[in-house]
């Protein structure tokens, strides 16, 4: 066991993979020389050469594409986004061809694609630099998105995710980039299956429902509440597609209410699928209708409002009592 | 069918050899009309550099000439001290998000911008504070959008990276790499097509003619052969990947010939050669002549960005290119050819000192943008449909 932050977490799954398996490669925009923008690929480049963490020039539709070519002759490419908002160039490749192809071929070809992007905000960066665009993959058929929401998470996911036959894009919530946490990355096995979600703490009055960067919010508004006596159970999702809907409908089943909480614009977020399911399969056990708290319906706003416009405590834990008062 | 089609199915069936003669063909007819096309774009640079020879072995090119180019060093000189500024700003944590810094390639944008019109439209990249200045957006209203206020040119939101001024043909500042440049296509077709002479300048790195969208723009206009002037700013570097490494072929101006564009080199650190050619350009674009590539030879000073620890590039290097330094490379000449002196630059430098105080100190003084607005401007008021 030894501490590690999140982007550690990930450089040293990175470094396992690439060593378990010599047809994993890592490729992206500066992500060689020069370790990546925020260094998750520090050090690969020395270590396993140019031929196998591949600087790219700038032409993210060509980085996808050139990775789904690579795993259609079963190479293992793990494809780095520098930032959330560059990922649009490669939205055709990544939606017309990645997610499409296993279809295509009527399963006869594996597209074990990882495309690892740093996304969401509150790191005091702008527009293009703090999207959190989970809900555009996740509402395509054929693409697996996963999100952790900690270090440990964020080393066994990245791990299973390389290995998944299946595209996966793996979204990390750059505001968690330098938590830390206690990890043994040689232990036997990942503590959790790559989509399943986890109860990240137990309680009795309503169900907190969360991922990535708003995971910590939740766990931080529950101990809040707990102050005041009540008892929040907390979800962090970890995949968003699929969905582990059985532990969601579990916890609510318990709790009978239910709070959505992402910082994507709750307008068509995974809020309101979320909100529906619960709805459709906790129907009799819901004390309040399932409320959902997220970012406004706008451009991400300059780095002086952000803490105003992302949700924080305060949001969570007036839905909180609005659900309590129903 | 198409008639080339029915033509080649008149001829009958061609093997596999005719038909590959016919692409070796093409191939060198196009590869000939590259060199004809850079020759032609090397030939009238060449003619241009003499003619500025000629002019500055003039006696005097009369109190104009000189004039002028106190103007071009003021606004390079305003440009400079503006981005340290921001550097000081910056790190008093007043100026937040994102900053890029164009300090050393001042004489892009004044020397391009100098040879366009009011009328004519800018796109620019994300390293634009020098566009924006160079465009004619007061130092003030840039200054208030990078301290966050409401004066700003984009009310506060868009900061360093979004710079955006319809009322000035600024249509912005782009984070996204050569996210502009198609966009600029556009704004110069619906030049062509409303009958305007107007041109179209956009900006863009070495780094964005890798992308996509700059290989779809160059297509198109020359397709069209769209009023648009494609100003790339090859400072050797993408972030931390050097030219070599991110193009097969480094020439840039010669693959942007390739689509059927004059395109040539500039000495992207001397401020008279850059406007010269801009004027060039700007003048063949005007005149229906379509779209003009021009491969700007410079070189950023600093880092790409605050965060960027810069290691990627020799010290050495950098000293050579700051021994280039465009407000050198201008001052020198002035003080042999107009007799400029150290009170002319410090009178100059007093100038632009007072200016930006009283932009800094104006923006400092105004408010921000009530959280509230922010659900402002997302879309337009509703318009009545048929
Ligand atoms: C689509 C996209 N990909 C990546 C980036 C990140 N990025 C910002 S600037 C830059 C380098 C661009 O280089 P160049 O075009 O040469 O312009 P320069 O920064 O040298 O002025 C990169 C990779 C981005 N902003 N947009
Ligand atoms: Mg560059």
């Amino acid at each position: 066991m030894s501490s590690f932050t999140m982007v550690k977490a990930l450089n040293e799954a990175l470094r396992k993979e690439l060593e378990a398996d010599p047809k994993t490669l890592v490729m992206g925009e500066d992500v060689g020389r020069l370790g990546g923008v925020f260094r998750v690929t520090d050090g690969l480049h020395k270590d396993f050469g140019e031929d196998r963490v591949i600087d790219t020039p700038l032409a993210e539709s060509g980085i996808v594409g050139t990775a789904i070519g690579l795993a259609l002759r079963g190479y293992r490419p793990v494809v780095e986004i520098q930032f959330d908002g560059f990922v649009y160039p490669a939205f055709d490749q990544i939606v017309s061809q990645l997610a499409k192809m296993h279809a295509r071929a009527l399963g006869h070809v594996k597209l074990p694609v990882t495309v690892r992007i740093p996304y969401a905000g509150g790191i005091g960066a702008v527009e293009h630099h703090s999207e959190s665009h989970e809900a555009y993959f996740a509402h395509t058929a054929g693409l697996k998105v996963v999100t952790p929401s900690n270090p440990v998470d964020a080393y066994w996911m990245l791990r299973q995710a390389v290995r998944c036959d299946d595209p996966v894009i793996f979204l990390e919530p750059k505001r968690r980039y330098w938590d830390k946490a206690e990890l043994d990355p040689n232990a036997a096995g990942a503590p959790s299956r790559l989509h399943d979600a986890r109860v990240a703490r137990e309680g009795r009055d309503a169900t907190l429902i969360a991922y990535g960067p708003m995971v910590k919010v939740c766990l931080d508004a529950a101990a809040a509440a707990e102050e005041d006596g009540r008892s929040l159970e907390v979800v962090d999702l970890r995949s968003l597609s699929p969905l582990d809907f059985d532990t969601v409908t579990a916890s609510v089943q318990r709790t009978g209410r239910a709070v959505v909480v992402h910082e994507a614009p709750v307008f068509m977020g995974m809020g309101a699928e979320l909100a529906a399911r619960i709805t459709e399969r906790c129907f009799y056990a819901l004390e309040a209708p399932v409320l959902r708290v997220g970012g406004y319906f706008a451009p991400y706003p300059p780095s002086r409002v952000e803490e105003t416009f992302l949700p924080d405590l305060d949001r969570v834990l007036d839905a909180v009592d609005r659900s309590l008062a129903f | 069918m198409s008639p080339r089609r029915a033509a080649a199915a008149a001829a009958g069936v061609r093997g596999a050899a005719g038909v590959r003669d016919e692409a070796v063909q093409v191939h060198e007819r196009a590869a000939r009309g590259r060199t004809v096309q850079r020759e032609q774009g090397v030939q009238r640079e060449q003619a241009v550099q003499e003619q500025a020879v000629q002019e500055r072995a003039a006696p005097d090119g009369g109190g104009g000439r000189a004039a002028h180019r106190r103007d071009l060093l003021r606004r390079m000189l305003l440009v400079r001290r503006f981005e340290e500024r921001c550097v000081e700003l910056y790190s008093a944590g007043e100026v937040r998000g994102f900053v890029h810094l164009c300090i050393g390639e001042e004489a892009v944008p004044v020397g391009v911008l100098e040879a366009l019109t009011s009328d004519d439209a800018v796109v620019s990249t994300y390293r634009e504070h020098g566009h924006a200045l160079a465009r004619g957006i007061p130092a003030e209203s840039v200054m208030a959008e990078m301290l966050g206020r409401v004066t700003g040119c984009s009310r506060g939101r868009g900061g360093s990276m979004h710079l955006f001024d319809a009322s000035r043909r600024f249509y912005g500042g782009h984070a996204i790499v050569a996210g502009g440049l198609p966009v600029a296509a556009g704004l110069a077709l619906a030049d062509r097509m409303r009958g305007d002479e107007r041109v179209t300048c956009c900006f863009f790195g070495d780094g964005a003619m890798a992308e996509g969208e700059f290989h779809e723009t160059a297509n198109l206009a020359a397709l069209w052969g769209l009023p648009l002037v494609l100003a790339c700013e090859n400072n050797l570097y993408a972030m931390g990947t050097p030219l070599a490494r991110e193009h097969a072929v480094t020439d840039l101006a010669l693959r942007a010939a390739s689509y059927g564009m004059a395109a040539w080199p500039v000495d992207g650190m001397d401020v008279l050669a850059v406007e010269k050619a801009a004027r060039r350009a700007a003048g063949a674009v005007r005149a229906g002549g379509g779209p003009h590539f021009l491969e700007l030879r410079t070189y950023r000073f600093r880092a790409h960005s605050m965060y960027d620890p810069d290691r990627y590039r020799e010290r050495s290097e950098i000293e050579r290119w700051k021994a280039r330094d465009p407000l050198r490379v201008l001052g020198d000449r002035m003080r042999a050819e107009d007799g400029f002196g150290d009170e002319d630059l410090d009178a100059l430098e007093r100038d632009v000192a007072a200016e930006l105080d009283r932009a800094v100190e104006r923006a400092r003084a105004a408010g921000e943008e009530p959280v509230e607005d922010l659900l402002r401007f997302v879309t337009g008021p509703p318009r009545e449909g048929p």
